[in-house]
């Protein structure tokens, strides 16, 4: 009964909360609407969603959060000084091919995605067997040390977080 | 302290506003469609975001009230800046598959011993094996 009403409690809890600061007012009048819509959207999208996510260490994904977004910060100011004092046939910039270690679909892509979002790094595509991530890198000097720093920075958190 | 804070509000418009500048300059400067996508996922991510927490501390401290839809910008703007590059950098791989003739097109294969492809160009194992049944 429960599974039924909440197949995805955290998806509730996501968009009452994301509701609440769209409206941008913390009253029960918007908690009301927003758990409304948590739990009507989650039953209606729930044959997209057929498994359910386990998240093993909540405490995990804070420090995931703070280590993104410090790599963020310097993500930006890496690319932005290969941008501006770079000449364009001294970077070496090429695919490469990051084995993964994780099988769960949603922390894969998160993976890809923190992939992206940091320094000199795209993912671009996921092999058939969803083993390896194809990568694009902005300025690779040593393949072999971004794919550990990959994997040791990302994808052991990823790891203990979901798996 | 009202000066600090201004002070603060405009150093945060100007690092966000250069990011962003230099995010755009590389579009032009960068050499390759795949190089050229480094630049709109980073660099202009810490552009607008300077921008956002310059309005946070704006509303919170000179207009006194609590925005909070900067965040929400932000969340959606890391979520969907990925999967927008992601886009891109398929269909950038489609448009060059049959073109293996200099270094940049030819991608390496995935690890693992067995045979297995890109899903760009190749069809996933599952999807095969539904077709089978």
């Amino acid at each position: 009964m429960i599974r039924k009403v909440f197949p995805h409690p955290i998806m509730t809890a996501v968009l009452t909360l994301v509701w609440m600061m769209l409206m941008n007012a913390f009253t029960p009048a918007t908690f009301v609407l927003g758990l409304i819509l948590g739990i009507i959207l989650p039953i209606l999208t729930s044959c997209f969603w057929p498994d359910r996510p386990t998240i093993r260490n909540p405490l995990k994904v804070a420090e995931y959060i703070i280590v993104v977004l410090y790599d963020i910060v310097v993500a930006n100011v890496q690319v932005a000084y290969l941008i501006l004092f770079r000449r364009n046939r001294d970077l070496r910039s090429r695919f490469f091919t990051v084995p993964l270690e994780i099988r769960t679909p949603e922390a894969i892509a998160i993976l890809a995605g923190t992939i992206t979002m940091t320094p000199g790094t795209v993912s671009s595509d996921i092999s058939t067997d969803g083993k390896s991530l194809l990568v694009h890198g902005l300025n690779v000097t040593d393949e072999q040390e971004t794919v550990t720093g990959i994997k040791s920075r990302y994808e052991k958190r990823l790891k203990d977080i979901f798996e | 302290m009202e000066f600090l804070i201004e002070l603060l509000i405009s150093a945060m418009i100007v690092v966000g506003g250069v990011f962003a500048l230099v995010g755009s300059f590389g579009l032009s400067k960068l050499p390759d469609l795949m190089a050229r996508l480094h630049a709109p996922t980073k660099a202009t991510t810490l552009g607008i975001g300077g921008m956002l927490i310059a309005s946070i501390l704006y509303f919170a401290f000179i207009e006194r009230t609590l925005s909070v839809h900067e965040l929400l910008i932000t969340i959606f703007l890391f979520l969907v800046a990925p999967v927008t590059a992601y886009l891109v950098a398929k269909t950038h791989l489609h448009k060059n598959r049959d073109r293996q003739d200099t270094a940049q097109f030819q991608l390496p294969p995935p690890a693992g011993t067995h045979k297995a492809g890109w899903a760009t160009f190749n069809k996933s194992e599952k999807q095969s094996r539904t077709e089978i049944r």
